[in-house]
């Protein structure tokens, strides 16, 4: 600073302000009040905050605050991926449970993530519905062709590699061309909202959770059951999906904001109805042979 | 030509060593090793002790699986080479089904080996990147150590299969599967959970249970060859 003459005697430091007239380019920082910078993004997003269910969240700001900043360690170290691990049990909980349940006020990111997006739901739910698509379709399979003399049970294990394919690619790629699309756009348009890339993986890994009790549900082979859950399964995850993205979207070219929504809710669709399609074959008609003699079951 | 030599040296002249102090000792020349490796040096005892307490330490680690209290055996002194030994002897048995023939079948060898390997390596850093105290080794060997039930069970359906394959060995089958999966699952959580703090204990414990399933299913659905 200034005196060097002695770099042990005591240095009276002046007022910020005059400091900065001395040297504009300086750098500096402002400490804003976690809970006020939390309140203006909630007020810019068109979100009242709700009186009771706000205590038990408002808890855990104070104690993130009282646990300093956020440090940011370089991408290729093990500390910087410790960050997005930075969560209990209950938070895992309490996302879930948002990510099935959407409430129309209630912006899934602003409510539930807060700034401290996780990669461990995104990844092990991902994990988990991999399995349970893989295991739930060689369980359907197996009770579909249970009568028949032919059948001969195999584990189909290779079903897991084309499942994790799939659901991976759709958790982690449609974020990032979602992420760079809203990036592109906010530089056209100056959007309020803005999403980081960590925020946006999580909503999509969290909107996946609602298929899991839906994928174990199509073992049972009823095909109206199947497409039931299937429909309110989709209804639920894509409100979710829509109701988070549209602040970020909101200020807009219409068209724009159309093709997004669209877009988004398209590609849930093709997912869900995709893996129906490929890993639970419809199951074969009861129809006796002596009706349709010459017709072979049709499987899809 | 003395006094040149002796010029750097002259101080010494001047120092005298009192007579009552001894100077004695003797000046050993480690022979590669110092005094502490002597008690850990193996290379001279017979290959058969080497090889023994390898064995003896592997199967103690079993003992503990099978009666998993709070004992740091596991963890002190880890080892692969039981998880080792399980995965191949598992994944042989996992052979020989009806997958060999039909291309949708059971899994591979290779499955099964980086069905294990890799589900322990991530479930590791999953725990270690939430906080845990446990080392990256230890929890390998822990996981690796707590698919012995498995294998057991596993060993047990081959033998019900030999005796027929309809639904009474199913439900056989089923019950020694599932309480193999329990008594893994039980056993590895034992030891993992306790690293890890009170708030974050399930977050640690989901993954594992997921694994074991995984491999529970694996061993259920072997179905043999006809």
């Amino acid at each position: 600073m200034a005196s060097a003459n002695d770099p042990f005697q005591f240095q009276e430091f002046e007022e910020a302000a005059s400091l900065l007239e001395a040297d504009r380019d300086a750098t500096t920082i402002t400490i804003d009040d976690e809970d006020t910078k939390a309140e203006k993004q909630r007020i810019a997003a068109g979100f009242i905050p709700d009186g009771d269910d706000e205590d038990r969240l408002a808890s855990d700001d104070k104690t993130e605050l009282l646990s300093g900043q956020k440090k940011s360690a370089p991408f290729w170290t093990f500390e910087y991926y410790q960050q997005f691990f930075d969560i209990e049990t209950h938070h895992v909980r309490e996302r879930i449970i948002g990510s099935m349940v959407p409430w129309p006020r209630k912006n899934f990111i602003h409510v539930y993530l807060r700034r401290n997006p996780d990669l461990y739901g995104p990844f092990w739910i991902c994990t988990t519905l991999v399995f349970a698509i893989a295991i739930s379709g060689n369980i359907s399979t197996f009770l579909g062709k249970l009568g028949k003399p032919n059948y001969k049970y195999t584990p189909e294990f290779g079903k897991v590699t084309i499942a994790a394919t799939a659901i991976f690619s759709y958790a982690w790629l449609v974020p990032l061309a979602l992420w760079g699309f809203l990036l592109w756009r906010n530089n056209k348009a100056m959007n309020l909202v803005t999403y980081s890339f960590m925020e946006i993986i999580c909503v999509y890994g969290y909107s996946l959770a609602i298929y899991i009790p839906a994928v174990v549900l199509w073992i049972l082979p009823y095909e109206w059951l199947r497409w039931c859950s299937i429909m309110v399964a989709l209804c639920l995850s894509g409100s979710v999906l829509v109701m988070t993205f549209w602040p970020a979207v909101r200020d807009d070219h219409p068209k724009m904001i159309i093709a997004t929504m669209s877009a988004i809710v398209v590609l849930n669709t093709l997912l869900a109805v995709g893996c129906k399609v490929y890993f639970f074959s419809k199951p074969e008609t009861l129809i006796p042979v002596e009706h349709a003699p010459a017709a072979e079951p049709f499987i899809v | 030509l003395s006094d040149e030599a002796s010029r750097p040296f002259a101080g010494l002249s001047d120092v005298s060593i009192s007579e009552d102090i001894p100077v004695e000792g003797d000046i050993s020349v480690p022979m590669g090793s110092s005094r502490r490796d002597d008690e850990f040096s193996t290379l001279d005892e017979p290959v058969k002790e080497t090889i023994l307490r390898d064995l003896r330490a592997v199967g103690n680690k079993f003992i503990h699986v099978l009666y998993p209290k709070r004992s740091s055996a596991l963890l002190r002194d880890w080892d692969l080479w039981g998880p080792l030994l399980l995965c191949v002897t598992l994944a042989l048995l996992l052979q020989g089904g009806s997958a060999d023939s039909d291309d949708q079948g059971g899994p591979q060898f290779a499955e099964v080996f980086v069905i294990i390997w890799f589900g322990s390596i991530i479930i590791t850093l999953n725990s270690k990147l939430l906080g845990g105290t446990i080392s990256f080794f230890q929890s390998l060997c822990v996981l690796g150590y707590c698919i012995m039930p498995l294998t057991v069970a596993m060993a047990v359906c081959r033998i019900v299969l030999v005796g027929g394959s309809g639904p009474v060995s199913f439900g056989v089958r089923l019950v020694v599967v599932t309480a193999s999966f329990g008594w893994s699952t039980f056993a590895s959580t034992a030891f993992l959970a306790d690293s890890q703090p009170a708030n974050r204990k399930a977050l640690v414990v989901y993954p594992v249970f997921l694994f074991y399933f995984v491999i529970g299913w694996m061993v259920l659905t072997f179905s043999p060859a006809q």
